[in-house]
């Protein structure tokens, strides 16, 4: 497994408070933008079931689930709010020259 | 053609589970109309304001009526008061408690937990068993053996929902659950949906709610009435029919088996003060299909999406004009059910062109 930076997108296409679908490969994530300029990345689907959670809603570094309301912190990845239990898997994120980089495993 | 209607288990356990599994009904992707995602965004914004807003009118309400009711006790007046306390006791507290279950009622958070434990009390409802089942109830809408929040199987038990406006039914089911729950047991039904580790947390606010509950019989005891039961244990049998009424428009009489709320859900427009108690779950399509938007955007929700869902319902009357001989049509011919008819031009979404529980089994 050989860890790479992947460029996603240009950072101002994330609007502040809010989260976009990536997908790479066979792997789908969701990378976000707080109300405070921060950016993280988590796996694209729900913990709870398969739902895209780039369909949902940012609150500060908080991501509510479209589905059944659970919520996660998309820093941590830790399940904050049930049905959510189990945390998502997190991903590094940078932003270089305005784009948006995530590191994973190819 | 086959012009037989199977007999269906909707039981969680049964074979039905498995079939739907097998027909690829199980946690399915489900129609959702297109919304702008910035406006998507602004209608899911969270507030507090108006929650806060209408609890207030609530409890301003019960308490005044209580009072009402409590002077007016030993006279004719107690029976206004009483079914009015009791409608805001009983019924009221349905609508409170679905929307603080989703978590969008209020903004913060323990606001939404605090009222979500009242009402499930109030409802004999254990909160942490019915998280889960309506978690299941939107994952898989009137999936046959896998929601167990189906109102009105086929064929329709009308004896028993007419029953259950004075909680017949529900009741002693509910507070069976709880008493059931406070010893250590939940049933197999509840254990399909209810991850184990939930279960001894499920015990545990049964517990609770049962002590709450002796309490008041312990009372009404010692002072020889029963009106302390009419204020908290008791209003569920004669405060939520309204609930019951509400309750059924839902989904009573549609398809079953689709992967499209527009098929198998109504919304039904209703008057400011029905919209107040019900809270705005009348809005039930929009409900189902953008479960993060708050009761208070539902309506702005519907005028988002109104042309790409069928007409809605003028009323509770019109809804009911439906309802009925629908229920009376299943009750013998069960394959019977009523298909929306979706906008011109829009499609059926794939996995619910069979609407397979509607075979010609019917007149
Ligand atoms: S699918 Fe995300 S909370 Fe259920």
């Amino acid at each position: 497994m050989n860890p790479q930076w992947i460029e996603v997108c240009a950072a101002d296409e994330i609007d502040l408070e809010d989260v976009v679908r990536f997908d790479h490969g066979e792997k789908t994530f969701a990378v976000y933008r707080t109300d405070k300029d921060e950016f993280y990345t988590t796996d694209g689907f729900c913990t709870h079931a398969q739902v895209h959670l780039a369909d949902g809603l940012v609150m500060g570094e908080i991501i509510e689930c479209p589905k059944h309301n659970g919520r996660f912190n998309c820093a941590s990845g830790q399940a904050i709010r049930k049905p959510a239990i189990v945390p998502l898997k997190t991903y590094p994120t940078k932003i270089e020259n305005g784009n948006v980089y995530i590191e994973i495993e190819l | 053609m086959n012009t037989q209607f199977a007999k269906r288990d909707y039981s969680l356990t049964g074979p039905e589970a498995q079939r739907a599994e097998d027909n690829g009904l199980v946690s399915a992707n489900w129609y959702a109309s297109t919304i702008p995602r910035k406006r998507l965004k602004q209608l899911m914004r969270r507030k507090d304001g108006p929650a806060i807003r209408d609890t207030v009118i609530w409890v301003v309400a019960l308490v005044s009526t209580g009072y009402l009711a409590f002077l007016s006790w030993g006279t004719w007046w107690a029976i206004p008061a009483f079914a009015v306390y009791g409608v805001l006791y009983g019924s009221t507290s349905d609508s409170r408690w679905h929307e603080c279950s989703h978590g969008t009622a209020f903004k913060t958070s323990w606001m939404n937990d605090l009222v979500y434990n009242i009402a499930s009390f109030i409802l004999f409802r254990n909160p942490i068993a019915w998280r889960w089942s309506h978690a299941r109830h939107h994952t898989d809408t009137i999936i046959i053996g896998r929601d167990p929040e189906i109102l009105a199987p086929r064929p329709p038990d009308i004896k028993g929902m007419m029953l259950n406006l004075f909680y017949i039914k529900g009741g002693p089911t509910g507070l069976g659950k709880i008493v059931a729950n406070s010893f250590g047991r939940l049933s197999d039904e509840d254990k399909d949906f209810v991850p184990e580790e939930e279960w001894s947390g499920a015990c545990m606010v049964a517990r609770v709610h049962l002590l709450i509950h002796a309490l008041v019989i312990f009372w009404a005891l010692k002072i020889g009435s029963i009106l302390p039961l009419m204020f908290v244990s008791f209003p569920i049998f004669y405060g939520a029919w309204l609930t019951v009424v509400f309750a059924i428009t839902q989904h009573a009489g549609l398809a079953e088996n689709v992967l499209d709320h527009r098929l198998n859900t109504r919304t039904i427009y209703m008057n400011p003060i029905f919209r107040f108690l019900y809270w705005n779950m009348n809005y039930h399509v929009e409900h189902h299909m953008f479960p993060l938007v708050p009761y208070h955007a539902l309506p702005e929700l519907h005028e988002e999406m109104k042309n790409d869902t069928p007409k809605p319902y003028k009323g509770l009357i019109q809804a009911y004009r439906e309802i009925i001989p629908a229920l009376i049509k299943q009750t013998k011919y069960p394959g019977y059910f009523v298909k929306r008819e979706l906008p011109e031009g829009a499609s059926l979404f794939p996995g619910s062109e069979g609407l397979e529980t509607g075979r010609a089994d019917y007149p």
